[in-house]
């Protein structure tokens, strides 16, 4: 038997096809934070006011909040399972760069989680009265913003994930990192539907998406291996 | 692959679990055709010894070479030699048999369907191979976990307790395993508290004491 050597991106196209493929065999657990966002959503009109001008003022605000809270719901349990079983043990001992694996792991997390929620934006943004000029630049917004949440969650999640009751301190590590998500993104939106270029916040938010994803994966192979030392 | 010169050495390894100096300049060499098997009482550190040499825990002083050079700096050309079943199996309950080979093992060496198929009868669990590992006995479990180990092609195989759970049947697999692996000019080291291949030729023992 002659062993051929597996290409990184061949690796990391194995880790994004199995964790579809184990979402597929678990959706329901996929689908609690969408769920968690077009609830909370919804809740907003019931308990302030159904007045749609009233509510324009603050809709982007709280689809932002929405998918911020959604976002971090799915973190927690991201690298928890391959922990506790010994996959990332294997990962770390595989001959492949960590780095790209686990960011591999992550893309896989925000098509599962990140990506349903921008798609439903439009939707849960018209329910708070939000005109669909807006609909592009929330979309966009929230396209980088919850790709950067998705990174900046991946390295809490893996500095936490050996510590336990880790859910409470990922929240402190990353609520704070997500502050400039939320100000940025939801600014952009509030100055589209003022008649003003968003240009200056997205630029920001794709700014930071770009440092979270190159620095990103040298952080959480790091986290990782110290993960894996127990 | 040919494992010619695939000489591996630990030279003083000293390492710490909390407080406790749990290896005290622990140093050995394996040499291709040897099966090195670690004994000791529970608890001298005949895991914490194999989870250094793979790296995952670091060593407080001491050095590994692997092929006549310090495996510091050189760590994924060494791990991708290295085959590693520790006392997790690293399965994932919801995949069946094929695709927990398919995803994990994949990632070392590109593997076709045949081959997988192959080490599966090999551990003797092909018939097994569709259905998802959480429904597979333990005793299975490892067989799997065996078969991830074989498809590595690695060099060097690190064994932490290989025989848990198995049947006599399935003790004998692993040795033969072994045998074959070491004749074939491989290295093996594993840690054990049962019988296993005590009477071997390539057999050499490093006794741990507390």
């Amino acid at each position: 038997m002659t062993a051929v050597r597996t290409p990184t991106l061949a690796a990391a196209k194995l880790v994004f096809q199995r964790d579809m493929t184990l979402a597929w065999r678990r959706w329901d657990e996929v689908a609690q934070p969408l769920i968690f966002y077009v609830v909370v959503t919804t809740m907003f009109p019931l308990a302030t006011t159904p007045d749609l001008s009233a509510l324009r003022e603050i809709g982007g605000g709280v689809v932002w909040v929405a998918a911020l809270l959604a976002s971090l719901l799915a973190l927690e349990a991201l690298f928890r399972a391959d922990v506790e079983d010994g996959t990332t043990e294997q990962w770390v001992l595989s001959g492949q760069p960590l780095g790209y694996l686990l960011l591999a792991k992550v893309a896989a997390h925000w098509v599962l989680t990140g990506l349903p929620l921008v798609i439903m934006s439009p939707i849960v943004g018209t329910g708070l009265g939000l005109p669909t000029s807006a609909w592009g630049v929330l979309m966009a917004s929230l396209l980088l913003g919850t790709g950067t949440l998705s990174i900046l969650g991946g390295i809490g999640a893996a500095l936490t994930v050996g510590v336990r009751r880790g859910s409470v301190l990922l929240s402190l590590l990353v609520l704070p990192l997500a502050m400039p998500l939320l100000i940025f993104g939801s600014r952009a939106v509030s100055m589209q539907m003022d008649g003003d270029s968003p240009a200056g916040p997205l630029q920001l938010l794709a700014a930071i998406f770009f440092m979270a994803l190159s620095l990103g994966p040298i952080a959480m192979s790091a986290a990782i291996r110290i993960s894996v030392e127990n | 692959m040919t494992f010619d010169g695939a000489v591996f050495e630990a030279r003083a390894i000293n390492a710490w679990r909390g407080d406790r100096h749990i290896l005290r300049d622990v140093s050995f060499s394996v040499r291709p055709g040897e099966f090195l098997k670690v004994t000791g009482p529970n608890g001298v550190g005949k895991t914490t010894l194999l989870r250094v040499i793979c790296g995952l825990l670091p060593a407080e002083t001491g050095e590994l070479w692997w092929r006549g050079q310090s495996v510091r700096g050189r760590r994924d050309e060494f791990n991708f030699e290295l085959g590693h079943l520790g006392h997790l199996n690293s399965l994932k309950g919801d995949l069946t048999a094929r695709e927990n080979l398919k995803f994990l093992a994949g990632l070392r060496t590109t593997l076709t369907a045949q081959t997988i198929d192959a080490t599966l009868d090999r551990v003797g669990i092909l018939s097994r191979g569709d259905l998802p590992a959480r429904s597979l006995s333990a005793g299975q479990k490892r067989r799997l976990a065996l078969a991830r180990l074989l498809l590595a092609d690695a060099a060097l195989w690190i064994l932490d307790e290989p025989v848990t759970n198995l049947d006599t049947a399935g003790i004998r697999l692993v040795e033969e395993l072994i045998v074959d692996h070491v004749q074939n000019g491989g290295l093996a080291i594993a840690a054990a508290h049962q019988r296993l291949l005590d009477d071997a030729p390539c057999l050499r023992r490093l006794e741990l004491e507390p």
